[in-house]
């Protein structure tokens, strides 16, 4: 078998043996759609509410990004800190924890009334809140761990220190940096459904998730679900690509 | 005319959270240029802290230590360094983790000169044929010979291996000890190796210094006299052997284990 086509093949087919699956569940178990949707029931919820799906899918995926490339640059830049020196690492660490610590469902509440109104900018703080951790703390590791003979042999050269930053720190910790993306998208994603279904008049899926409930529309629901998955994958993969271009060499080749 | 290295009377000390710790005290050394030194000590007596200092890494507390008859007081690009572990970079190729230091020192070399320069050094180790591999795909020696090419690359005046062959099975570091002949031929400098292994030392150097045990004092400094190109047979004369006893007594008396001359038994 080709193997790119394996490549596609082998999650499509695992794809639709998880479909067929539930669908037999939800058909043997007898269960009405208001207490479980079987994939069958969903397809009629798409056509139903197409153009709400394609915008309220846009709603959280633009959300999710910017809120991600937030946590981004900031997660990134409270690493470098945290990984450059010793005494903010001691100093920031345990605020960052206690930080993330903090139930965010707790927060949304919170930053809902803070900000009445501000929808966009209050999805996309959460969103960046939820995510930017697991960013900081691998940049500051991957800049902690780095062995000090590659410090030694630049800055014996008279490197300064953005060379060792550009040459060697940043390129050592992007596999570590990407390990940490792929977690923050599920969490951003998270974020930006939290806001979205706690704000009253929200928007995107997490608003159309709110109104499948409050309409008992069960079908609905599921298909949020299922709509928040594929964005979900979609994203992941986006990450994968990435890592692929940018921290490839750290793939060992498959024996 | 100065030495190409010089130290003087050095003492340094590292600050720790339970008060300083005296690592170098009364350290002197005096190498000309092309010269080769290879520096033995006890485990932990401060032989890495001389190299950071010869390389301008850190400053001694007192002392001098002079390249050219000029303190040190910073890095300089003229210096070489390569350590136990070869350090190479995963995401580059063999030829560019070579030229990496090229690209940090200012020079006129155009990008081909530059990869000329690093092809004609792997070509030097053995090591032509390599240069687009990934360092993940060559064996422990072999990274380390490119960790020496990327050593060189930028022709340092001084030459600095901190135990470069500490970590490398007998075979691999005897063909590493050959290729150093060779690589000393063909290109100038003045060198200094950390080494524990006191063949190593008399194969390669033509100056042995005997550092105390911490803090360190040059201890003892045993001249290798030059017989003409060097094999591994010369390992095994009665010259060498008496060397290696010399140098195995004066260790000993480093560590403390042998009393020192004219101490009372
Ligand atoms: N940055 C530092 N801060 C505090 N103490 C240090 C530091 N670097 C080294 N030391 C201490 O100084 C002493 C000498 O260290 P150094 O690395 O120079 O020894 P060495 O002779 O190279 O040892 P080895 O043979 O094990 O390589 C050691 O006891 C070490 O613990
Ligand atoms: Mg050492």
């Amino acid at each position: 078998m080709n193997q790119n086509l394996g490549k596609v093949m082998v999650p499509t087919a695992a794809m639709i043996i998880f479909l067929l699956i539930w669908e037999a569940v939800v058909w043997a178990a007898g269960w009405p759609k208001y207490k479980m949707a079987a994939p069958s029931d969903l397809l009629p919820a798409y056509i139903k509410h197409w153009d709400l799906f394609v915008t309220m899918s846009w709603q959280t995926l633009w959300r999710t990004v910017v809120g991600l490339l937030l946590a981004v640059v900031v997660g990134t830049g409270f690493g470098m800190i945290m990984g450059f020196s010793r005494v903010m690492r001691d100093a920031l660490y345990p605020l960052l924890v206690g930080f993330n610590a903090i139930p965010k469902a707790t927060v949304v509440p919170i930053v809902a009334l803070m900000f009445v109104g501000a929808h966009d900018f209050n999805t996309v703080l959460i969103a960046f809140m939820i995510s930017f951790f697991p960013i900081a703390v691998s940049v500051s590791i991957g800049l902690s761990t780095l062995e000090p003979e590659y410090r030694d042999i630049l800055r014996s050269l008279g490197a300064s220190q953005s060379t060792i930053f550009w040459k060697i720190a940043l390129p050592k910790t992007l596999p570590e940096f990407f390990g940490a993306m792929k977690v923050a998208v599920t969490l951003a994603f998270i974020g930006t459904n939290l806001m979205e279904i706690v704000s009253p008049h929200g928007r995107g899926l997490g608003a159309l998730f709110d109104s499948g409930k409050t309409n008992s529309d069960y079908p609905l629901m599921f298909a949020v679900l299922i709509a928040l998955a594929v964005l979900g994958i979609l994203l992941y993969y986006v990450v994968v690509a990435l890592e692929k271009i940018f921290a490839g060499w750290a793939e060992r080749p498959a024996q | 005319m100065f030495p190409m290295i010089r130290i003087e009377g050095v003492r340094h000390a590292y600050k720790t959270p339970s008060g300083p710790l005296p690592v170098l005290d009364g350290l002197e050394m005096s190498l000309d240029e092309g010269g080769f030194s290879a520096v033995v000590g006890p485990s932990g007596c401060g032989k890495s802290t001389l190299t950071r200092l010869i390389s301008g890494l850190m400053k001694p507390d007192e002392g001098k230590v002079m390249l050219h008859g000029e303190v040190v007081t910073g890095p300089r690009a003229t210096v070489g360094m390569a350590f136990q572990n070869p350090v190479l970079l995963e995401w580059r190729s063999i030829l560019q983790n070579v030229i990496l230091p090229l690209e940090i020192v200012p020079n006129t070399l155009s990008k081909a000169e530059c990869e000329d320069r690093a092809r004609y050094l792997l070509h030097l180790v053995g090591l032509e044929g390599f240069e687009d591999k990934r360092p993940s795909e060559l064996s422990g020696g072999m990274r380390q010979r490119a960790s020496l090419c990327r050593a060189l690359v930028h022709k340092p005046e001084v030459l600095i291996l901190d135990e470069p062959f500490g970590a490398l099975d007998a075979f691999t570091r005897e063909d590493l000890w050959q290729t150093m002949h060779k690589v000393k031929e063909n290109e100038p400098f003045t060198g200094v190796l950390i080494t524990h292994d006191l063949r190593e030392a008399i194969f390669l150097a033509d100056q042995v210094v005997v550092l105390s045990g911490r803090p360190a004092r040059t201890q003892y400094l045993l001249d290798v006299p030059d017989t003409g190109p060097r094999d591994l047979e010369h390992l095994y004369t009665p010259e060498a052997a008496e060397m290696l006893a010399i140098l195995r007594h004066q260790i000993e008396i480093a560590q403390g284990r042998a009393p020192a001359e004219g101490e009372a038994a």
